[in-house]
C-alpha cells in the first residue's frame, strides 16, 4: 500500500486561481497561461504515489515544481485543485488544529539552505520539534543528544549554526528532522547547497541512516546523478508537469521524452544500470560460447561497474545469479557494450 | 464626496442665497469661493469640546496615573546620590554591552559631564529621563503589538501605514496644544506627544523585522508543526529582536527630541533650559544645556544599541 497519495494536483499561482484552473485543465502550458492570464502554474496534473520505507526522487530543474510539490505533502502549500493523502488520511481535509498535529507526528522536514535556527544552539536545534510537541526538556535534551551522536556531531551542541561549515549544518538539518521519529522525511534539495564531495558523504550518511530506519523519504533534487544513487523511484517534473516515473534503470534504459533524454546524457551509466537489468536471459542466450574456465557469478543486484573490469579483462562471462543463487542470465562483452552505449 | 460637497455648501456662512446665482454670476470660478470649504476646524472643535466635558473624568484619572508614575520614577532616581546612579548607569551599560569596557567607559564619562556641565543639569536630566523612561515603555506597549499585527495582516497594514505617516509628518504642536487642554500643563501631554511622535519606527522596524526572517526558518518551524504563537515567540521576535532593538533605539532619540520640544508647554526638564537660555539670549547657557541633551542622547543610544549588538553578534560566525 502505498504511504503518500498524491492524485490529480493542480497549483496555480496568482489571484485568481480558480479562474485558471479551467485553462490549464484544457491543456494550456505554462507559457501560455502566464501571458494570457498573469498566472503561473506551479503543478498541472500531478499524481505520484510513494511506497512504504522507499525512497521517491523527484527531479527536475528550478521552476519544474518539484518544491512547490513537496510542500503539499505536509500542506505547506494548499493545492489550487487535488488530493493528498498520507496513510490513507486525507490531508487536504484536516483542520487548522489537526494539521499541526499531523505535522509534528507524521513528517518531518530538511531544507535546502538548512534552515536552522540562527538563535539556538545545536542540541536546541535538534530538539525543537520536540520543544513544540511539549516534550519535558530533560527527556527532550536526551533524544537530541542521540541524534546528535549519530550524525557524529559530538562536541558542537552548545555552537551556534553560524559556527558550523555547510555540511555540519546540513547534518543537524537531518539530526533534527530525525530526533521527532517521523514516518516520512520530506528533503528539500537537502544536499544542494554543499559541495561535491560532502555531498557525497552525506548521500551515504543517508543510505547508511535509511537501511537502518527505514522511512519513507520523499527527496528533492536537480541532480541526476544523486537522484539515481539514492532514489529507488524517480519522477521527473518539467514546467509542472510530471514527465516520467520509474526506476532509475527505467529513465536511463527509456527515456519517455528529449527533456528525460538530455538529463541521462551524461549519466555514468555503469554506476546506476544493475546486472539484471542488462543480462541476456538464460533461455537466450547462446550457451555454447561460454568458456568454463573464465565465468564468475555475480548477484543480480551488482552495478555493472563492477563487472567491466572482469570482462575486459580476460572475456569471461558474468554468470547472474538471484537471491537464491540460481542462475537467471549471462553478461558478455556484447550486452555491456550495448547497455553502455549513449541512446541518442 | 458629493454629500460632503453638500454639507460644506450647507454649512458655510458665505454661500449665495440660492445656487441659481451661481449659473448667472460665474465669479466664483476665478477666485476659489469661499462657501467651497469643508468646516473641518468646526467639526473637531465641536467635537472636542463635547469630547473634553463628557471624557475629561477619565483623562483626569489617566493624567494623574501617568503623572504618579512620573513621580514616583523621578523621585527614587533623584533621592539615591548621584554617583550611586552614575554607577548603575555605567553597570547597565556593562551587561548589556557583553562587558565591552570601551563603551562602559565612554557612557560613565558621558553621565559625569551631565552634572558637570552644569550643577542644576542633574535633577533635570533625571527628570527628563524619567519623562522619557515612561514614554517609551508607553511605545514598547504599543509600538511592538502593533508591529506584530502588521506583519501578520496586510490589511492590518494597509491601514496602519498611513497613520504612521500621519504620526511623523504632522506638526507636533497640533497635539500638543489639544494635549493640553485635555491632560493641563506639564509632564502628561509631553508624554503623550512623545508617544505620537516616537512610536511609529519602533511599529516599522518590528513589522520589517519579522518579516524578514528567513522563510526557509519560517517553513522549518511550520513544518515542525509550530502554531502561530509558537512560532511568534520561538522563532519570530527573536530573531526580529536586532531590528526591534535599533526600533527602540529610534524610539529613544526622537522620545528625546520631542521632550525638548515639549519643555514649550511647560515640561520641565533639560529642555527648558535651552529655552531659558534662548529666551534671555544667553547663548552660553543654551549652548550648555544643549550639550546636556546630547551627552543624554549618547548614554541612551549607547544603551538600547549594545543590546542589540549583542543579540546580533551569536548570528556571526566565530571571528578568526
Amino acid at each position: 500500500m502505498s504511504k503518500i497519495e498524491i492524485r490529480n494536483i493542480y497549483k496555480i499561482f496568482g489571484n485568481h486561481p480558480d479562474q485558471v484552473l479551467p485553462m490549464v485543465k484544457e491543456g494550456a502550458n505554462k507559457e501560455l497561461v502566464m501571458e494570457e492570464t498573469g498566472h503561473t502554474v506551479g503543478l498541472d496534473n500531478v499524481s505520484i504515489s510513494v511506497k512504504e520505507g522507499e525512497i521517491f526522487v523527484c527531479m527536475g530543474l528550478s521552476g519544474s515544481g518539484k518544491s512547490t510539490l513537496i510542500r503539499h505533502i505536509n500542506r505547506l502549500i494548499d493545492p489550487t485543485a487535488g488530493q493528498v493523502t498520507v496513510d490513507g488520511v486525507d490531508v487536504l481535509s484536516l483542520d487548522d488544529k489537526e494539521i499541526l498535529d499531523f505535522r509534528k507526528k507524521t513528517m518531518s522536514m530538511v531544507f535546502q539552505r538548512f534552515g536552522l535556527f540562527p538563535h539556538k544552539t545545536v542540541i536546541e536545534n535538534v530538539a525543537y520539534g520536540l520543544e513544540i510537541q511539549e516534550v519535558p526538556e530533560a527527556q527532550r535534551k536526551e533524544i537530541a543528544q542521540g541524534q546528535i551522536d549519530s550524525v557524529g556531531l559530538q562536541g558542537f551542541e552548545n555552537q551556534y549554526p553560524a559556527q558550523l561549515s555547510g555540511g555540519m549544518q546540513q547534518r543537524v538539518g537531518l539530526a533534527r528532522a530525525l530526533a521527532t521519529d517521523p514516518q516520512i522525511l520530506l528533503m528539500d534539495e537537502a544536499f544542494s547547497a554543499l559541495d561535491p564531495l560532502i555531498r557525497s558523504d552525506m548521500q551515504n550518511q543517508l543510505v547508511d541512516l535509511q537501511s537502518k530506519l527505514k522511512k519513507t523519504i520523499v527527496f528533492i533534487t536537480h541532480d541526476l546523478d544523486e537522484s539515481l544513487k539514492l532514489g529507488d523511484h524517480i519522477g521527473i517534473l518539467n514546467g509542472g508537469r510530471l514527465v516520467q516515473v520509474g526506476r532509475p534503470e527505467d529513465i536511463i534504459m527509456n527515456p519517455a521524452d528529449d527533456y528525460v533524454r538530455a538529463f541521462v546524457k551524461d549519466v555514468n551509466r555503469s554506476k546506476v544500470l544493475r546486472a539484471k537489468t542488462v543480462m541476456t536471459k538464460i533461455d537466450k542466450f547462446d550457451a555454447s560460447t561460454i568458456n568454463a574456465s573464465s565465468t564468475y557469478k555475480y548477484d543480480e543486484d551488482t552495478f555493472i561497474e563492477d563487472l567491466v573490469p572482469k570482462v575486459l579483462k580476460d572475456r569471461s562471462t558474468i554468470e547472474v545469479i538471484d537471491k537464491t543463487g540460481n542462475t537467471t542470465g549471462y553478461i558478455s562483452s556484447d550486452e555491456l557494450s550495448v547497455a553502455l552505449t549513449k541512446t541518442t | 464626496m458629493i454629500w460632503l460637497l453638500i454639507t460644506s455648501f450647507n454649512a458655510s456662512r458665505f454661500r449665495p442665497d440660492s445656487a441659481m446665482e451661481l449659473l448667472t454670476d460665474p465669479s466664483w470660478l476665478y477666485n476659489w469661493p469661499r462657501w467651497l470649504d469643508i468646516p473641518l476646524m468646526k467639526w473637531i472643535n465641536d467635537w472636542f469640546k463635547v469630547f473634553n466635558q463628557e471624557y475629561g473624568i477619565y483623562f483626569e484619572a489617566v493624567n494623574n496615573f501617568l503623572l504618579g508614575a512620573i513621580l514616583s520614577l523621578k523621585h527614587f532616581l533623584m533621592m539615591m546620590p548621584w554617583p550611586l546612579v552614575i554607577a548603575l548607569v555605567v553597570a547597565i551599560v556593562f551587561f548589556s554591552s557583553g562587558r565591552k569596557l570601551g563603551t562602559t567607559v565612554f557612557v560613565g564619562i558621558c553621565t559625569f559631564f551631565i552634572g558637570f556641565l552644569h550643577p542644576r543639569f542633574w535633577d533635570k536630566a533625571i527628570e527628563t529621563t524619567s519623562i522619557m523612561i515612561i514614554g517609551i515603555l508607553f511605545c514598547i506597549f504599543i509600538g511592538i503589538p502593533l508591529g506584530i499585527a502588521m506583519s501578520r495582516s496586510v490589511r492590518v497594514r494597509n491601514a496602519t501605514l498611513p497613520v504612521l505617516d500621519l504620526m511623523q509628518t504632522i506638526p507636533s504642536f497640533c497635539y500638543l496644544i489639544p494635549g493640553i487642554m485635555l491632560f493641563g500643563l506639564g509632564a502628561v501631554p509631553a508624554i503623550i506627544a512623545t508617544v505620537i511622535y516616537a512610536v511609529p519606527p519602533l511599529v516599522r522596524l518590528t513589522d520589517l523585522g519579522i518579516r524578514l526572517v528567513d522563510t526557509e526558518v519560517i517553513e522549518a518551524a511550520e513544518a515542525f508543526g509550530a502554531s502561530k504563537k509558537q512560532k511568534l515567540l520561538g522563532v519570530q521576535l527573536p530573531l526580529a529582536l536586532p531590528n526591534i532593538m535599533q526600533g527602540i533605539n529610534q524610539t529613544t532619540m526622537m522620545a528625546l527630541a520631542m521632550v525638548v520640544i515639549a519643555s514649550m508647554i511647560g515640561t520641565r526638564g533639560l529642555g527648558d533650559e535651552v529655552l531659558l537660555g534662548l529666551q534671555q539670549l544667553n547663548v552660553g547657557k543654551a549652548t550648555e544645556a544643549g550639550l546636556a541633551i546630547v551627552l543624554l542622547a549618547i548614554v541612551l543610544d549607547r544603551i538600547t544599541q549594545a543590546y542589540g549588538q549583542k543579540v546580533q553578534d551569536r548570528k556571526k560566525p566565530p571571528e578568526k
